[in-house]
């Protein structure tokens, strides 16, 4: 083995400049589609990262009618035995009652729907570091009866620190549910969707407020690895039951999943492209390689080689391009991405205001985990194994009679 | 006793729609250990024998025995095997791979049979040294003359310890001085080890060397003599 492909390393340096313009053409695809591909798992996790922290958790528990029918009425008794459960369930971080309703919030002549959230202020800030997010004013306390309003609410309704929204809303069975907050805190989160999303109020007085004593509309619930949630799901169903329903990130949040479903599509259209372009050069590279060489597989042959050995060679050959092509692309991707990571790429002007207009984050993160790298050594891989079934073909159908007349 | 016994060998190429009968009945019988030379005018079939000869191409009608082996009865696969181990082929434009040096390429051949490392090394050295190349042993082909190349190439058709050579024109792109060298080393190897060997040629150099000329015109032969 180690003959043919000594054989197949020296016949690439036949032609030089032949082959390293091939290998150039693999070397900037991989760094193209690394990086392209870096940037898009980087912005994906950090929505990933985003939606799971402040709002739906790696996994939630809910009432089995509350995800079909989202309403005050399907919401769940706080329980400490089923809290302690889930809690100890291994694997778990973290868990923590929210009680969530929509309500519209009015200042003077203003007024605008949102979320109205109760939380447990502490073990809310244990999941979501929510308090990080306080611009102005300060964080609740465990029997708060203010809120914390989203920035553009804020700006929206007119209100600053102090000032009263009024809340009105409708309570659990049908009770009328109206209420006076003193704002406690601005929030300003990194994603623009989530400054417009509602206000934050500590749970008792929100239950209070929809006359839902003791009632949560769900358990948040983070998880240590993120690769064990469908795990720790399975196992929090086999401990608690059919009474609840748990959903997990991508159940709770399919809009986004499929988001980032279609726009990793464009991504791999544009990749294909690059590639299939990759692999014509390739190709055209092989055919050149195979006719100058016609008459010098026709001598092998006839002295005692085997086709499928000078196919191994062949084989070999399209294999190295390929190998040298991707290890220099990497040579260069590597190090860039790992900058990349530690310097993410902040937008401004209109690229920045379309970003936020979509509710992206105005900055473009990078990703380095191991699909980046390893899908680019696949495709380039499956695109040689690919092409290499050429020069096999040509090489069954040489005729040696032919070949050496050539 | 006979390396190669030929009945009624025949070729015909229907390529253009109208046969032609490139060879046309050969009936021969080769020796061991005979130094023989084919020879005709273009055209006349020699190279389409000499391919059959070799295995490179099958006969249309005939049966072409070497070493008691009926040759076109062979498959491809095993073709390929039976040329390794019983055929040593000398092409007219030495056809060494040139990725590999002199050295490589004699060895080349015996890594294609499967014989240890030692044993190829030693042989390797000791062919390139009966041609007279043991000073230029890891120089390339592009780096060697045409007549060190050719004797390159004999070490190489000679490495598998074949029964017989084929040399295809051998001496058609040497000089006055290279083909002379290469005919008396192939001369000495036929004497020393018997081996036989069969020449396609124009060179009168090396009709004159031969001891048996076998003539071939219009795909038949027409003169076959011996020299003493």
């Amino acid at each position: 083995m180690f003959e043919y492909l000594k054989i197949a390393w020296r016949n690439l340096w036949r032609s030089k400049r032949r082959t390293l313009i091939t290998v150039a053409s693999i070397f900037l695809g991989v760094i193209l589609c690394t990086l392209m591909a870096s940037m898009q798992e980087g912005v994906y996790a950090k929505m990933i990262d985003n939606a799971v922290r402040f709002y739906s958790g790696y996994i939630q528990l809910q009432d089995t009618a509350y995800w079909d029918h989202k309403s005050i009425n399907n919401t769940m008794a706080w329980s400490d035995p089923l809290y302690n459960k889930v809690k100890e369930t291994h694997g778990v971080k973290s868990v923590t009652p929210r009680l969530e309703s929509f309500s519209l919030m009015s200042n003077g002549d203003k007024t605008k729907g949102g979320a109205f959230i109760g939380i447990d202020p502490e073990k809310e800030n244990a999941i979501s570091n929510l308090s990080h997010w306080v611009k102005k004013g300060e964080y609740l306390n465990s029997n708060d009866d203010g809120i914390l309003l989203a920035v553009n609410l804020a700006k929206y309704l007119g209100v600053g620190l102090g000032d009263t929204v009024v809340m009105i809303s409708q309570g659990y069975h049908g009770a009328s549910a109206a209420g006076l907050f003193p704002v406690r805190g601005i929030l300003e989160f990194p994603s623009p969707t989530m400054n417009s999303f509602g206000a934050y109020a500590e749970i008792s007085h929100a239950q209070q407020f929809f006359t839902a004593n003791n009632r949560i509309t769900s358990l948040v619930i983070m998880v240590d690895e993120y690769d064990q949630v469908n795990h720790i799901q399975r196992n929090i169903k086999s401990q608690i039951g059919d009474a609840y329903t748990v959903m997990n990130w991508e159940e709770l949040q399919p809009e986004l999943v499929q988001m980032i479903e279609s726009d990793r599509g464009g991504g791999v259209i544009m990749k294909a492209i690059l590639y299939l372009l990759i692999g014509f050069g390739i190709l055209s590279t092989i055919i050149m390689m195979l006719s100058e060489r016609r008459r010098e597989m026709g001598v092998m042959i006839a002295v005692g080689m085997q086709k499928a050995k000078l196919s191994l060679i062949l084989f070999y050959e399209t294999i190295l391009i390929g190998i040298l092509g991707v290890i220099a692309g990497f040579a260069i991707s590597i190090p860039l991405i790992y900058i990349l990571i530690q310097n993410p790429i902040p937008l401004s002007d209109k690229i920045a205001e379309a970003y936020i207009e979509f509710g992206l984050e105005p900055i473009i993160y990078f990703d380095a985990s191991l699909p980046v790298f390893t899908d680019q050594v696949l495709i380039v891989f499956i695109i040689t194994l690919i092409i290499s079934i050429y020069p096999v073909l040509n090489v069954a159908r040489l005729k040696l009679s032919k070949a050496l007349r050539s | 006793m006979s390396v190669i016994n030929i009945k009624n060998l025949k070729k015909i190429y229907n390529d253009t729609g109208v046969p032609v009968n490139a060879v046309n009945g050969i009936d021969l019988t080769i020796n061991e250990g005979e130094f023989t030379a084919i020879v005709g005018p273009s055209g006349s079939g020699k190279t389409t024998f000499l391919n059959m000869l070799g295995g490179l191409d099958k006969p249309t009608v005939g049966e072409i025995h070497i070493n008691g082996t009926q040759v076109e009865k062979l498959s491809a696969s095993k073709l390929i095997n039976f040329r390794l181990n019983n055929i040593g082929f000398v092409f007219q434009a030495y056809n060494l791979i040139p990725v590999l040096t002199a050295k490589e390429n004699v060895e080349f051949i015996m890594h294609l049979q499967g014989k240890p490392k030692k044993e190829r090394e030693a042989r390797t050295k000791e062919l390139l040294t009966a041609v007279g190349l043991e000073d230029r042993m890891d120089s390339r082909p592009g780096k060697l003359s045409g007549g060190q190349q050719q004797r390159v190439a004999v070490a190489r058709a000679l490495a598998s310890r074949p029964r017989f050579i084929l040399a295809d024109e051998p001496t058609a792109n040497l000089d006055s001085k290279s083909t002379e060298n290469l005919l008396d080393m192939m001369e000495k190897m036929n004497k020393e080890e018997n081996i036989t060997f069969v020449f396609s040629t124009h060179d009168a150099r090396v009709v004159k060397k031969a001891r048996r000329v076998i003539t071939i015109e219009d795909g038949k032969i027409v003169s076959d003599e011996r020299k003493n």
